[in-house]
């Protein structure tokens, strides 16, 4: 079904004249409002008028993550203090998170945007969705369950964690519509079965999983288990939430941008040049129609591919690549993103530790690990056991309150961690690629 | 009365002690006594060597994490509850060991084991009131 045809099935002709329309709108609103953007759209000599046509984005300067942190929390706002009805915020430790504000019309872009998803990936509004995004400042389940409203269909804010509740529910309930990550499904697949609940034999039909990297195989996995059809969602914080691009039921080849909203660039990670049409890099978005905190060319990090030719859905909108990798060193365990020196951070505010260490992650059964080797220095040093664990206890602790992740700490020696040209090889992720 | 006593933080995985005598044999440093503690993780080898700080100095530079720890060396009556004696006079005064283990020699007739203490200096004290004998450390070191 297609929740909105006007703006879902608009010839690209069409399409491109209002994305051109709003994006010369949204620059001359940041280029008066947010200082930030003016300043750096002045020293490239860039004024709202020259953006004459679609490809003259490429006129515009980049936003990257760490531009919202220096701004943390509000500096980039477009909008009064009195016009932001919500703020969401990325994980993050103190002071190093993104902070993200929507205002009403906002929030009901969104809601729109999440609707089409569940339009997209087959629900009507019979449906009832069992949402497990995690509520909160994770954009996840405030996100999803607004969709679901604007949709028609029935939501269930079950939220995050205590697993065999949720299992209990699923089969008391009846929900048809399952949201959450790939690998909390499978988890939550499996904690069932140790209650006699068949997730299979339940009325499940539809699963709409994001927020983190998954393989085909998973999918099939997933599919074959939960006995339903599994539906790939989009999107990021700074940008919107989920929803930003999503899989059509019909074809599952590429996920539909919400292109109205969102203008789409592949990009050279290294040069930050535009690549043509069909290449792979990195993602880019601006967003068309955002008030409260609108990104100019935001860069991802994500690695993926456009693809503009016409999908057997109906749809008009471009469609990218299912994401396969990105061009930084972020980590997505169970949902959550990690950056190795948020890690870096914990472990230094201990005394005695090194910044010699090395994230393990890999993925047991259906769920993600991530195993903190950090080398033992001098004055950490104990010639007793107890002491030595009562530090990994203490950094495992540090690093669920900080990153809301569980991490299984290991002291090792001095140069225990392989060492390549002198510098540390930080990450080895044993999960399997896509 | 107090004896230096060597830590070394190993992981558990093979070779990593060999490492150790190696390096050990090779500076010409003789062990006077071990005891090994582990985890599933790492280990933590506590010695007594003739030679504390040229033992130190070659595992360090071996980029070994190395540690002294103050412990002490105590005659033991080499007869039924003669441990017992010891152990039963420091539960009574509230002292902690931390661990203990035995050395590889005799002292005339009696045995010596190295104790680690929650409070080493009110331990040396109440041994020496009860009049237990304890080796120093450069006897021992040359036993």
């Amino acid at each position: 079904m297609i929740f909105d045809v006007e703006h879902e099935t608009m010839p690209r002709e069409d399409l491109e004249k209002l994305q051109l329309m709003r994006l010369q709108n949204m620059v001359a609103r940041v280029y008066e409002n947010v200082p930030f953007y003016r300043k750096k759209l002045d020293e490239r000599g860039v004024r709202p008028e020259h953006i004459k046509k679609l490809e003259d984005v490429a006129l515009l300067p980049f936003t990257e993550k760490q531009d919202l942190r220096n701004h943390y929390p509000f500096g980039l706002f477009a909008v009064s203090r009195e016009n932001i009805v919500r703020i969401h915020s990325s994980s993050g430790t103190t002071g190093k998170a993104t902070v993200v504000g929507y205002t009403k019309r906002d929030i009901k872009t969104w809601g729109q945007i999440v609707a089409r998803a569940f339009g997209a990936a087959g629900a009507t509004s019979a449906d009832f969705v069992h949402n497990a995004y995690g509520y909160g400042l994770f954009t996840g389940g405030l996100g999803i369950h607004n969709g679901v409203e604007e949709f028609g269909a029935t939501v269930i804010p079950i939220s995050g964690g205590n697993t065999r509740r949720q299992a209990m529910l699923l089969r008391d309930f009846g929900a048809t519509v399952i949201t959450c990550t790939p690998s909390y499904a499978l988890h939550l697949y499996e904690a069932a079965k140790e209650m006699g609940i068949d997730l299979k034999e339940l009325p499940l039909r539809i699963g709409i999983f994001g927020a983190e990297p998954w393989t085909d195989a998973m999918r099939a996995d997933v599919e074959a288990k939960l006995g339903i059809t599994a539906i790939d969602i989009y999107g990021l914080s700074e940008v919107m939430g989920p929803g930003v691009a999503i899989e059509c039921a019909h074809v599952k080849k590429g996920l539909h941008i919400q292109e109205d909203h969102f203008l789409a660039e592949i990009i050279d990670p290294e040069t930050g040049e535009r690549l043509p049409a069909g290449e792979k890099g990195e993602l880019v978005f601006t967003t068309l129609t955002k008030e409260g905190l609108p990104m100019l060319r935001y860069r991802t990090r994500d690695l993926s591919r456009l693809n503009t030719t016409p999908c057997r859905c109906g749809r008009t909108t471009a469609r990218m690549e299912r994401v396969t990798g990105r061009s930084d060193d972020m980590l997505i365990i169970r949902g959550v993103n990690v950056f190795p020196s948020q890690i870096e951070t914990i472990l230094l505010e201990t005394d005695g530790l090194t910044p010699h260490y090395q994230l393990i992650v890999d993925r047991q059964g259906t769920l993600d690990t991530l195993e903190v080797r950090v080398e033992v220095g001098e004055p950490a040093f104990s010639d007793q056991i107890k002491n030595l664990q009562r530090l990994e206890t203490k950094l495992e602790k540090n690093i669920k309150e900080f990153l809301g992740i569980t991490a299984k700490v290991k002291l090792v020696e001095p140069k225990g961690i392989e060492r390549s040209e002198g510098k540390a090889k930080r990450i080895i992720d044993l999960r399997e690629k896509a | 009365m107090k004896v230096d006593q060597l830590s070394i933080f190993l992981e558990n995985r093979a070779g990593r002690l060999a490492e150790v005598t190696r390096i050990l044999s090779e500076t010409g440093v003789n062990i006077r006594a071990l005891s090994l503690a582990d985890t599933s993780d790492f280990g933590i080898l506590r010695l007594i060597v003739s030679d504390f700080e040229k033992a130190k100095e070659a595992l360090k530079a071996s980029g070994f994490t190395v540690g002294r720890t103050t412990v002490v060396a105590v005659e033991v009556p080499d007869h039924p509850g003669g441990l017992h004696g010891i152990l039963e006079m420091l539960r009574s005064a509230g002292i902690n060991v931390e661990y203990m283990y035995a050395f590889v020699q005799q002292s005339g007739s009696h045995a010596v084991i190295i104790f680690r203490f929650d409070r080493t200096d009110q331990a040396i004290e109440l041994l020496q009131q009860h009049a237990i004998n304890m080796v120093p450390g450069d006897k021992l070191y040359k036993m």
